[in-house]
């Protein structure tokens, strides 16, 4: 497989955006309802991105977030709320006049032109007899030039999905919509394809929205993270913070294992059944906190006390566990340089503060 | 194969835009509702002549025990058609799906020829073979009784129109899966059950569905049973129409001809409700060819048989009255003005069939609602309604409303168009379903309008089911004879009008020419249609 060529990526025609803080698109009160009885496909949702800044919206399937998507590229007319492209409003353009270009899942690349003529066929703004040269360029940033006089069936998936790109990206789209992109690709291209378009993006300073239920992907290739479920948009920020301080349970659970305790807040310490643990933010009374398995400790304990490792599955480099004591599960992830075995006594040590969850 | 092209696989149905209640655009919008409308309106019109009659002249015609014997005559020539055409058509798609039998290709190529030799062709065949003077007389002195009446319009129809069942049943025997049958026998069951309990359920959808197109033919067809001289409706209406010139009884008989069709099809959609899909993600596989064994001496002359019948026969007749007896060279020298004549209206027809299949296609495809599901179906009226109502419904229109129209070449183009509106909008439906509406949505978010991504996108894509469209109509058009005989303009005669009048006034030898450029044309187009599909 080939690689990008960052080199050769060709500069946008338009002046670099001014320096202002004011954001690219900001969407505020967004809702959408298909069909009268049916409930809302998204709820009040709004965020601000910046220009040159990778969001993820990132949610299971039917949260909604195809649908803002679609909303975005003006496929879609929302019910209420306003999309704010450089401070104007967008809703009353149609797709073909808002320069946001949009890579679907599939590609949807146009059959019956060869890859150099689905390339040319962005370019509206150029003369005809620019555009195969162009087209060539921007084929040879995604390292397949020499295939521009190819069809689009005589091509792998990943090719295929580097051509949608170029094309994407050949209309100069002030900013670029991805449609779970990379979830068509074989687990080993994925990974791969994934760096390199960053790189891509990030040396364009492109600005791009990326729609995906692959909390991995989200993780790694945005650089916000906008969780989505049944419609609402939950909780906006840095990867890390997202993965270490979830909102709520929900989004907890969606972006990998957690342990969800009860506690008894009294400050920045609270009382669970694992028994006193760190929390953030300080508080008081009833609460529920979330501690990632990866913050828990375990440690050989005398017989009869702690918990009982019920499963493990060992996967390399670390090792996974589910525990019960007194009837609660907790699952840990521990270096798998100590190993358990299953039916051992162990104890439970948390190691990092635990997040309170809203809900 | 065109009427199975028109029903959409469930799957590619389900494959809706996300977007349904999004705002249809005018340019899509307006089209269809005049193709609705245009379907709409010769019926009121067909209505308002009807009642013109005062309440003592309709009791006189509505009570006429004349109509019910026209109803029973109609009713047994439909029933008569569809056992003999079933007969046909499921043992020879059984042999060929099933069996070890030889020259399969063969086979179902001369299962399909006999479309090629409309009605009225057929029964100028039978009607040459039999009597005095026939074909059979003057080669063999055997006198065959002259073929007409029920049993000559039954034959005739028959021979024409499985091929419409056959096809449909061949699809269905082999897309069966398998396994369903190796599971029954697994399970304990015989041969005879397993087709009784289980290949019959499954072919049972494809049954009416042919039977449902060969009953609105049959209700429809005009040729074959005139010639016959059998008094079916259609017959009725023509000579009532023609011939006494009372045109409220006329109209009286085409409202009676259409709530008879429109039974049938209400009916049809009645019964086709049963679940037959595929359950469990298994791969379907075809099944095992049986051994014929002994049965081949009875599979053989029953091949025989049929094909010697559907396409033997019509071959021998031409035959004779071209080479062996032709008329005088003369009749040949008119073949092809005629021809051009019948290509002429038909190759409009066929242009406008196209363009009001385009939006109506559009519109059912990409912006599905129940307003859209009436306009699709209101374009089919024009297909299920017997030629000849829509004929007179058409003539009382123009009448009416645009006098300058009666008598034109326009009014059989657009009336043609409408008549075959259907059958352009299968092959149309079915290559846009196969393009995904995010094709339209990329060209959109590249900065394309409706119309260049109309232009460089879709029509690139649709541009083989448009021809197909086309195509269909074209050889509808070049064959079609209740319209032509009603809306053609005076001295406008076609190949088919050729041939229907010869035939009626006993000169078979004058309308052999015709007729065998009207089946080797058929034969052509539908060798090309044959191939295209096999292509796709």
């Amino acid at each position: 497989m080939t690689t990008l060529n960052l080199n050769a990526t060709p500069q946008p025609q338009q002046a670099s955006a001014t320096q202002r803080p004011a954001p690219l698109l900001s969407i505020s009160g967004l809702s959408k309802r298909y069909r009268r009885q049916d409930p809302l496909a998204v709820e009040n949702v709004g965020f601000d991105l910046g220009n040159g800044e990778i969001l993820a919206l990132l949610g299971p399937s039917g949260c909604g977030k195809s649908t803002t998507l679609r909303m975005i590229a003006g496929f879609e007319h929302p019910e209420s709320g306003d999309i704010l492209l450089r401070g104007k409003s967008i809703l009353d353009q149609p797709p073909q006049q808002r320069r946001i270009g949009i890579v679907f899942q599939d590609y949807a690349l146009f059959p019956h032109m060869s890859l150099g003529q689905n390339v040319a066929f962005a370019m509206r703004h150029l003369p005809k007899a620019k555009r195969p040269a162009r087209a060539r360029e921007w084929l040879d940033m995604v390292g397949l030039a020499d295939l521009a006089e190819r069809m689009p069936d005589e091509l792998s998936g990943g090719q295929q999905q580097r051509v949608a790109l170029a094309r994407t990206l050949a209309a100069e789209p002030q900013l670029v919509l991805l449609d779970e992109p990379f979830s068509n690709l074989d687990a080993a291209l994925r990974e791969s394809t994934r760096k390199e378009v960053r790189q891509l993006f990030k040396a364009a300073g492109t600005s791009v929205i990326l729609v995906t239920h692959d909390q991995a992907e989200a993780l790694s290739f945005a650089d916000q993270v906008g969780v989505m479920h049944a419609g609402k948009l939950i909780q906006v920020d840095r990867p890390e913070r997202v993965y270490q301080h979830p909102a709520t349970a929900f989004v907890a659970e969606f972006l990998g294992h957690t342990n969800l305790l009860d506690a008894n807040a009294d400050g920045e310490i609270a009382q669970t059944a694992l028994g006193p643990v760190a929390i953030t933010p300080a508080t008081s009374g009833q609460v529920r906190v979330s501690l990632r398995p990866e913050h828990l400790a375990l440690a050989t304990a005398p017989d009869g006390q702690g918990a009982t490792v019920v499963e493990r599955e060992f996967r390399g480099h670390d090792c996974f566990y589910l525990l019960e004591q007194h009837g609660q599960r907790f699952c840990a992830i521990t270096p798998s340089h100590t190993l358990w075995q299953i039916g051992e006594q162990v104890s439970l040590e948390p190691q990092r503060t635990a997040t309170v969850l809203q809900y | 194969m065109s009427h199975s092209a028109e029903l959409a696989s469930p799957a590619a149905r389900r494959a809706l835009p996300r977007g349904r209640a999004r705002r249809v655009p005018l340019h899509i919008l307006l089209p269809s509702l005049l193709v609705a409308g245009a379907m709409l309106v010769p019926l009121f019109y067909l209505g308002l002549r009807a009642f013109e009659a005062d309440p003592q002249t309709l009791n006189n015609l509505l009570l006429r025990q004349r109509n019910l014997d026209l109803l029973l005559n109609t009713l047994s020539l439909a029933a008569g058609v569809v056992v003999m055409t079933t007969l046909m058509a499921l043992p020879l798609a059984w042999l060929v799906v099933r069996t070890d039998i030889r020259f399969k290709r063969l086979l179902t190529i001369l299962g399909v020829i006999p479309l090629a030799v409309p009605g009225y062709v057929m029964a100028y065949a039978l009607i040459g073979l039999g009597g005095n003077y026939g074909v059979l007389a003057q080669l063999t002195g055997v006198q065959l009784p002259r073929i007409e009446g029920y049993f000559g319009a039954t034959l005739a129809l028959s021979l024409y129109t499985f091929p419409y069942l056959f096809l449909n049943l061949r699809a269905t025997l082999a897309g069966l899966d398998g396994n369903l049958e190796e599971s029954a026998r697994s399970l304990g069951y015989g041969s005879r059950e397993i087709f009784l309990k289980i290949t019959l359920p499954h072919l049972a959808p494809s049954l009416m569905a042919g039977w449902l197109v060969i009953t609105l033919y049959v209700l429809g067809d005009f040729g074959a049973v005139a010639l016959m001289r059998y008094e079916a409706f259609s017959y009725a209406i023509y000579t009532q129409y023609s011939g006494a010139f009372d045109r409220i009884y006329a109209a009286w008989l085409s409202i009676m001809l259409l709530a008879v069709a429109a039974s049938f099809v209400m009916l049809d959609s009645l019964v086709v409700k049963r679940r037959l899909a595929r359950v469990g993600t298994g791969v379907a596989r075809p099944v095992k060819p049986m051994r014929l064994g002994r049965l081949r001496w009875l599979a053989y002359p029953y091949l025989l048989l049929i094909f010697g019948a559907s396409v033997g026969l019509p071959t021998l007749i031409l035959g004779y009255w071209l080479v062996l007896a032709p008329p005088d060279l003369s009749f040949f020298a008119r073949v092809p003005g005629t021809f051009l004549r019948s290509a002429g209206a038909a190759l409009p027809a066929a242009l406008l069939a196209a363009a009001f299949a385009l939006p109506v296609a559009y519109l059912t495809v990409r912006y599905r609602s129940t307003a859209a599901t009436l306009i699709e179906r209101s374009a089919y009226i024009g297909y299920a309604i017997p030629p000849l109502t829509l004929a007179l419904a058409m003539v009382f229109f123009s009448l009416h409303t645009a006098p300058f129209l009666y008598q034109t070449l326009t009014l059989l183009v657009v009336t043609w168009a409408m008549a075959s509106l259907a059958l352009a909008l299968g092959p149309i439906r079915n290559a846009l379903l196969q393009t995904r509406p995010n094709m339209e949505e990329a060209a959109h978010s590249l900065g394309h309008g409706p119309f260049s991504t109309f232009l460089w996108v879709i029509f690139p894509r649709l541009r083989r089911g448009i021809l197909a469209g086309i195509a269909l109509v074209f050889v509808l058009c070049m064959k079609e004879l209740p319209i032509t005989f009603l809306l053609a303009p005076t001295g406008y005669t076609t190949l088919a009008v050729t041939v229907f009048t010869r035939t009626s006034e006993g000169m078979l030898a004058e309308a052999a020419p015709f007729a065998a450029a009207i089946v080797v044309f058929s034969s052509l187009s539908v060798g090309f249609l044959l191939t295209k599909e096999g292509k796709r």
